[in-house]
């Protein structure tokens, strides 16, 4: 199977956005790259429709929280591929938490319609233009992101288990 | 009129659907299939439209059987995850059990030994099998056809059997370990492998010719729920049902992981993307599957069953009693207690309806900081109105067999 290195994706990438691209790692195989939340949607449409790269398949979308992050504590994840060139990208955005929104991708990819719902469903994130951002897992009349690290799993008014033996 | 210009003609009238109503007076029925129904074959709801007996537009709704798994996970060492997964697919368990402790070993850096990984080859593969089974058997329950189910159903149990010797459970496997297989094949499992090996391709012959090339089948099969590989892709399809449209990614083929590049075979595609070629797919994939056991049989490699990761591999109970390290190793693993590296991980597996995704963050401490796990299910199923709209509802409920839904990975 033909393919392309990840070198030479994140240097297409870097040349393409530039300015844009905050930051770049490769993880485990993986190129993971931070972006501004707006260009998100660009971005994507840029690697769906680049001839060389042909990043054509959404592989997922989730969210994650950081609440140390101050002003970025709300971040989501998306994994795109491109099966033709057998490689993957990873792209993340940070927001704040007091108002997470980004650009929906429903309008280049089916698929994200319900990632997108699960993600705003669990982490909070609007995501602008999607034509049906509701709760989609967890019951209508939740009224808070389950999530989110301020929500501990166990009963917080426990005092016999502590945290440094019994995990966060 | 033949049935697909009816069915186009409805389908058009669907896209402009105010002028006709207003019209033709046309009132549509609202037809509530599930949560619990036995054509649903699980715990989920649609809201069909119908006008007659046909589907105008369907509005579904998950979370049934939601667990939680991504938050439980965020307070579980890495190990007691595994038992979640089980219960993401409970078809084929072992894949997801397998998938999620490759995720570990890749983010700690394991090189599994080869007879390991050969092992757990042939258990993916005898999952894939019980998997494709259980979704074949059923399509032909949905087009009237009871006997084929309760036939394969024995075999199911045949490779539950082998499941049961290997590790000791046979539905919710919670099959190996971080670093390995928690023991070595015995003889009594090779044995029910080679038994399972010998009888099951006449049985399987016997059921292939009862449904591929039958009128009635055929008939009900063909056309049925169908989706082009453009729109397949563009909703997210991987596995049987992508390859059905005729789109040749395999997760095994295009990154292969636990050694599948030492095996010879080939991935099955369909045309159409209907419920025939869907059906037809998972059957070659159940003979590519047999082929690659054989080989892994075959080419067994002698060595460990388990990497020499004290950290995270259990170590032998006779030896915690008696030696100091190992206690202490056992102690710290049960507790929890191992160090990981930070890190971001994705690790994908072909599971039995596609690509199963693993991702995974790491901040070093004993738990995952983040969780995530991309759930074919979950992901293609949003395709299903698009799928059943203009056709016939036995076809909708035909069409949902064939997509194998599964709704513990839908909901996880």
């Amino acid at each position: 199977m033909a393919g392309i290195t990840n070198e030479f994706l994140l240097e297409r990438l870097q040349q393409q956005f530039g300015e844009k691209i905050k930051a770049a790692e490769e993880t485990f195989g993986i190129v993971s790259v931070v972006i501004e939340p707006d260009s998100i949607l660009d971005i994507v449409k840029w690697l769906n429709t680049d001839n060389i790269l042909k990043f054509k398949f959404l592989t997922d979308i989730c969210g994650s929280h950081y609440p140390d992050l101050t002003g970025q504590e709300i971040c989501a994840v998306y994994h795109v591929q491109s099966m033709e060139n057998n490689v993957r990208l990873r792209l993340k955005a940070f927001m704040p938490v007091s108002n997470p929104q980004i650009p929906s991708l429903t309008s280049l990819y089916s698929s994200a319609n319900w990632m997108e719902r699960e993600t705003y469903d669990f982490y909070g994130i609007n995501f602008i233009g999607h034509p049906n951002l509701k709760r989609i897992l967890n019951v209508d009349e939740m009224d808070y992101f389950p999530l989110r690290k301020e929500f501990p799993l166990e009963d917080a008014t426990r005092t016999d288990k502590e945290d440094q033996y019994f995990g966060r | 009129m033949d049935q697909t210009t009816l069915k186009e003609n409805k389908i058009k009238n669907t896209a402009s659907g105010e002028e006709r109503e207003s019209d033709l007076h046309i009132e549509y029925t609202t037809l509530n299939l599930g949560p619990t129904h036995p054509a649903t074959h699980g715990i989920f709801q649609n809201i069909l439209t119908m006008d007659g007996e046909i589907v105008v537009d369907s509005e579904q709704t998950c979370g049934y059987i939601h667990r939680a798994f991504e938050k439980i996970a965020e307070r579980r060492p890495y190990y007691q995850i595994t038992t979640l997964t089980d219960r993401l697919n409970y078809c084929s368990s072992p894949i997801n059990n397998i998938g999620w402790h490759m995720t570990v070993e890749k983010l700690i850096g394991v090189d599994i030994p080869k007879r390991a990984q050969y092992m757990r080859v042939i258990i993916m593969e005898f999952a894939r099998i019980s998997d494709h089974l259980v979704c074949n058997a059923v399509i032909g329950v949905d087009t009237g056809a009871l006997t084929g189910f309760t036939y394969l159903f024995q075999w199911r149990e045949k490779i539950y059997d082998i499941f049961e010797h290997i590790c000791g459970a046979r539905l919710t496997t919670n099959i190996g370990r971080i670093g390995g297989l928690e023991r070595d094949f015995s003889p009594e499992v090779y044995k029910k492998i080679n038994e399972f090996l010998a009888d099951f391709p006449k049985i399987f012959k016997e059921f292939s010719t009862l449904l591929e090339r039958n009128r009635i089948f055929f008939d009900r099969t063909n056309k049925t729920g169908p989706i082009t590989a453009e729109r397949a892709l563009n909703y997210g399809f991987t596995g049987p049902n992508l390859r059905a449209a005729g789109v040749d990614y395999d997760v095994r083929v295009a990154n292969p992981y636990s050694s599948y590049e030492d095996f010879d075979f080939q991935i099955p595609i369909g045309v159409n993307g209907d419920t025939y070629d869907r059906f037809m797919v998972r059957q070659a994939e159940i003979h590519e599957s047999l082929k690659i056991i054989r080989q892994a049989l075959d080419n067994m490699p002698q060595g460990k069953y388990f990497a020499d990761v004290p950290e995270f591999y259990l170590p032998p109970k006779e030896d915690v009693y008696n030696n100091m390290e190992a206690l202490i190793w056992h102690f710290k693993i049960v507790m929890g207690e191992s160090d990981v590296p930070k890190g971001e991980v994705y690790h994908a597996v072909e599971g039995g309806n596609g690509e199963l995704g693993f991702y995974l963050v790491s901040d070093g401490g004993r738990t995952p900081y983040k969780l995530h796990f991309r759930r074919p299910c979950f992901i293609f199923y949003q395709a299903y109105p698009e799928m059943i709209r203009g056709g016939m509802l036995s076809d909708a409920i035909v069409t949902l067999s064939s997509l194998n839904v599964i709704a513990g990975e839908l909901d996880a």
